[in-house]
């Protein structure tokens, strides 16, 4: 089996962001960026896979500019055999990162695509469940446990009211929560053995495909703040504050 | 032209999401329509007729639709989208998991997890976990978003008379069976819905503890929450986990317990009206963003708020 893991480099989990003075974005230079968290999730399975002997091959696949090579070597680090980056200067929408994928997909053929449920930046919660459209293979979303056997694919999802179990087959498209696993840290050994491993580029342009936005972005603004609040002595004030000030209870 | 939602359901009963997205719905249109793709619903569809706010009922009613598989729902909903300017689903895992497909089959980009809409074609929502808010417009020749349920409103459920119109199952070859769902039952409100939630963090430190947080949790009507931490620790179910990859809440009341403040949850309980922090650590960020803050020995704090909760109650009776 082989398995293609497609991962995206965002804002670091724990930088507090700031927006762009001139409101139009979020500010990303200078700023710490890491794999998106649930992508280390699907790279961690992926590498599980490779190491239970069900995957053979497992590949790294990224969308961005020359930088977001970091996160691939991330990923080589973390285990995957080998990477492909498609360049791309401008920001994607999902629709767009989703037909990039399967033209990449289309080409390397592997029998599994996993990646995180939603990047952590656009939050959009979107690509996944859109290239397993376009590819008409079976979507697995939000799934916090997987286990293949004889080309089974038996799946559990979380969702709001709690968690469901699917069985579907393979090839298939899984996009990863944060508690399918814990993904492992890479060894400083095996950051320089990623420096090795083989790292492909393509130029988005070459692919033929409409990439351009159909969302324009107007303005960003930072959230209204809340305003100070206090501090109480005890829980009798607690609860008079509750009861007779702010009246909620 | 007419906005189309899609009902959450769970082919009894109407989610209350649902209800959220129509008031959202009601922005953009006055002819809304309402999709109920379902097993047996001709009950829920007779009940969702006397939604004030719907003008037409679209129901189709087919054992394959019983488990809501996205694969066999989504062509539906693209086979109608001609008629529409703007398609609407809840932004719950059902609405994650379904809409986008119709986006791949539409071949337009979604607008993810609405809180505001501006004008037809200008909406804000919410980036990075909501620590910046985005305006977006777009001229596509038609608008799929997901609405988040808590910057709406619900609508009335009675009052309206609506059209109910069936239309025909069309079959998709699905590789995909449904095995089960592990729901926990509760008495409680809904967590999404809930005047008041009581919400528990790593602090709690073991699933018995949790007991203690249920009983306050009862003693307030309330729902139950908790942090990532907690849910990834094991002490509670991940339905219940409210933040960034969780659940969006804006309850009235919501009483973080134990809960440090991590942006990522702290991106799923901001909105709520008044917020109150019991920590022992003074330092945690969930008291930059408290209304009412308490740095105490939470095991101490919570029998003794809810022997304060029964006192009150005394006196008033």
């Amino acid at each position: 089996m082989k398995v293609l893991v497609a991962v995206k480099r965002v804002v670091d989990y724990k930088v507090q962001i700031r927006v762009k003075s001139d409101n139009s974005g979020v500010e990303t230079q200078n700023v710490k960026m890491s794999v998106n968290p649930p992508d280390e999730n699907a790279i961690e399975e992926a590498v599980k896979l490779k190491e239970q002997g069900l995957a053979n091959e497992i590949v790294s696949v990224s969308i961005g500019d020359d930088k977001s090579q970091d996160v691939l070597r991330t990923s080589m680090a973390m285990g995957i055999d080998r990477s492909i980056l498609v360049k791309s200067q401008n920001t994607l929408e999902p629709l767009a990162v989703a037909k990039t994928l399967k033209i990449i997909i289309d080409k390397e053929k592997p029998d599994l695509v996993l990646m995180g449920k939603q990047a952590i930046d656009d939050d959009s919660n979107q690509t996944g469940q859109i290239l397993s459209a376009l590819l008409n293979w079976p979507q697995g979303c939000f799934i916090s446990n997987l286990k293949i056997e004889n080309n089974k694919v038996f799946i559990s999802r979380e969702i709001d009211e709690g968690i469901e179990n699917l069985e579907t087959s393979l090839p298939a498209v899984l996009t990863c929560d944060l508690r399918l696993n814990t993904p492992r840290f890479a060894s400083l050994p095996n950051i320089m053995k990623a420096k090795k491993k083989p790292l492909e580029t393509i130029d988005i342009d070459t692919l033929g495909i409409d990439t351009s936005s159909k969302i324009k972005t107007l303005k960003v603004i930072e959230p209204p703040k809340r305003k100070a609040g206090i501090m109480v002595n005890d829980v009798k004030e607690l609860v008079q504050k509750l009861k007779y000030e702010a009246k909620v209870i | 032209m007419s906005v189309l939602v899609i009902a959450e359901h769970d082919n009894k009963n109407l989610k209350s999401s649902t209800l959220n997205t129509i008031s959202a719905a009601e922005k953009l249109s006055e002819d809304i329509h309402l999709l109920i793709l379902g097993n047996k619903i001709e009950d829920l569809a007779k009940s969702s007729k006397s939604i004030q706010l719907v003008k037409k009922v679209i129901i189709c009613d087919h054992e394959k639709l019983e488990n809501q598989i996205p694969e066999l729902s989504s062509p539906i909903i693209s086979n109608l989208a001609e008629n529409y300017s703007h398609i609407l689903a809840p932004s719950s895992t059902f609405g994650k998991n379904l809409l986008p497909r119709v986006s791949a089959q539409l071949d337009v980009t979604q607008i993810s997890d609405i809180i505001g809409i501006e004008s037809q074609d200008t909406f804000i929502r919410p980036i990075y976990a909501g620590n910046a808010i985005s305006y977006v417009q777009t001229d596509q020749k038609i608008n799929l978003m997901t609405v988040r349920p808590t910057s709406f409103e619900k609508c009335e459920e009675a009052g309206g008379d609506a059209a109910l119109e069936n239309i025909t199952f069309i079959d998709s070859e699905v590789k995909t069976t449904f095995v089960n769902r592990e729901v926990s039952k509760s008495d409680r409100p809904e967590l999404g819905n809930a005047r008041v939630v009581v919400s528990g963090g790593r602090g709690l430190e073991n699933s018995d503890n949790f007991k203690l947080l249920y009983d306050l949790a009862d003693k307030l009507n309330a729902a139950v929450g908790a942090s990532r931490a907690a849910v990834d620790s094991g002490y509670i179910g991940n339905e219940y986990q409210v933040g960034q990859t969780g659940k969006m809440v804006a309850p009235e009341l919501y009483i973080a317990i134990g809960i440090s403040g991590a942006i990522q949850h702290l991106a799923g309980m901001k909105e709520s009206k008044v917020i109150v922090a019991i920590n022992k650590d003074l330092e945690a960020p969930i008291f930059n963003i408290a209304d009412y803050g308490l740095s105490s020995d939470l095991f101490q704090a919570i029998p003794e708020i809810i022997k304060e909760l029964d006192l009150l109650n005394q006196i008033e009776s």
